[in-house]
């Protein structure tokens, strides 16, 4: 029976492994961290139809059957390749050996800090729309540090995409409408507070995105408003102090807020440099893994038994991560039944 | 001429059939960084001369593309050459050259 090792635990992982073990092949799920679930496991509710992140990650976990092999708390540290198969030496000293690799590692969020000027870990206030869905798991509106209910918030775009000066050039994709839906929650919270939203564009691709963004506008009053956010200061009071140009009207913008969320980016996981390496597969101008090519093989690489599913490709929503992996495992079932 | 109690207005829209775009071109040749520009704003935003006037990196920028070169002799004048722009651009353009080489191609003295 063939062997597969899928390598990173989250949502990408598991529905690889889900469908791969329903093949009957010998699946190990490999991940680094003690728990399943990535990313997703820390979030409050899904865009579009506002579902529960929860749900779904626990939905996984289910349908992982026995026959998977989960191994938490576990690292790739070397690979070799002969005949055909990978031989993977994990950080706990033992090894393995395999028919092929699914590589299923995916992002981490742009540390703010580095956008020093915006003032994350500098003012009390400025938090990320990450710390903002983990406060949403409890039911209480939102408070500044100094817990006075926050009755003006602003939301900016693009932290951490679409940004030259911190190496990123490449747009997120999920941060303008879970910008949206986390504006619209707060919206829900804290009823009669101000919500802006500092956008360069809305890129409401998807289906039933632009649904939220006219709910947001109509229901709720969101105010949006096209203009990059160059600094921010703190008033001796802790509200912050924001400086932006309305570029639709053409003139410099202030506003004071009480609380700032700053809307961060995806960057390829940590160790996508070192899979890289170890698995001699190229990486693009934005460090994440290249595919094979970005049509009909987009979860194949240059190498043979080497697959890609979900982020460590780039950026995706999650509809679109749960359908690659599906796509990576088809792409595997065909790879091994290829003579 | 009789005094007719009205006046004719000069055209407004911009004719892209007829856009002046040498001065971009003059400046997009010498520092092609004017190019990367997305219009975001945040030059606008941090500008120290636009409290006082209409300055804004962005939008000279677009008048320039749009040949709109009166304006952008208007805006320009304002700049102080202070760089914060610079600073806080994701594209990395670079704006202090652009303005200098605007100065040039229009033959503006810098004061």
């Amino acid at each position: 029976m063939s062997k597969i090792a899928i390598i990173g635990g989250g949502i990408a992982g598991m529905e690889a492994a889900i469908r791969l073990s329903a093949l009957n092949f010998e699946v190990h799920l490999i991940e680094k961290s003690f728990i399943l679930g990535g990313h997703v496991k820390n979030w409050h509710m899904l865009f579009p139809d506002l579902s529960s992140a929860t749900q779904l990650v626990e939905q996984q976990k289910n349908q992982l059957r026995d026959s998977v092999n989960i191994l938490l708390g576990i690292e790739v540290i070397r690979a070799s390749y002969t005949n055909n198969k990978y031989t993977l030496y994990f950080s706990d000293g033992s090894s393995n050996t395999f028919d092929a690799i699914i590589l299923t590692t995916g992002f981490k969020l742009f540390p703010a800090q580095r956008k020093e000027e915006y003032g994350y870990s500098i003012y009390s206030n400025v938090i990320t729309s990450a710390e903002l869905e983990e406060y949403f798991q409890t039911d209480k509106p939102l408070y500044t540090k100094e817990h006075r209910i926050a009755e003006r918030i602003a939301f900016i775009h693009c932290v951490g995409s679409r940004d030259d000066k911190v190496g990123n050039r490449y747009c997120s994709k999920v941060c303008c409408v879970t910008a949206v839906k986390q504006a619209m929650e707060t919206a829900r919270r804290n009823p009669g507070a101000e919500i802006y939203l500092f956008y360069m564009d809305l890129r409401m691709f998807d289906r039933q995105f632009e649904d939220l963004y006219f709910q947001a506008q109509t229901q709720y009053g969101i105010r949006f408003i096209r203009g990059r956010l160059s600094e921010v200061s703190e008033k001796p009071d802790s509200r912050l102090f924001l400086k932006f140009e309305d570029t639709l009207l053409g003139k410099p913008l202030r506003l004071t807020t009480d609380m700032l969320v700053l809307m961060v980016g995806m960057e390829p996981a940590e160790n996508t440099g070192q899979l890289a390496r170890l698995f001699n597969v190229p990486v693009g101008n934005d460090k994440f893994l290249l595919p094979k090519n970005l049509h009909q093989y987009r979860n194949l690489t240059n190498q043979p038994g080497i697959f890609l599913a979900g982020c460590v490709s780039g950026p995706k929503t999650i509809g679109e991560t749960l359908t690659d992996a599906r796509s990576a495992a088809l792409e595997v079932y065909n790879y091994l039944n290829r003579n | 001429m009789p005094d007719f109690g009205f006046s004719i207005q000069s055209s407004q829209p911009i004719d892209l059939d007829k856009t002046y775009r040498a001065v971009y071109n003059f400046v997009k040749e010498k520092e092609p960084s004017i190019q990367r520009c997305i219009y975001c704003g945040a030059c606008g935003a941090t500008c120290t001369a636009a409290n006082f006037s209409q300055m804004s990196l962005r939008k000279v920028n677009l008048l320039l593309l749009r040949g709109q070169i009166a304006e952008v002799r208007q805006l320009v004048e304002h700049c102080l050459l202070c760089g914060k722009c610079m600073l806080v651009c994701p594209r990395n353009v670079n704006t202090r050259k652009m303005i200098l080489l605007i100065h040039q191609a229009l033959k503006m003295p810098l004061s």
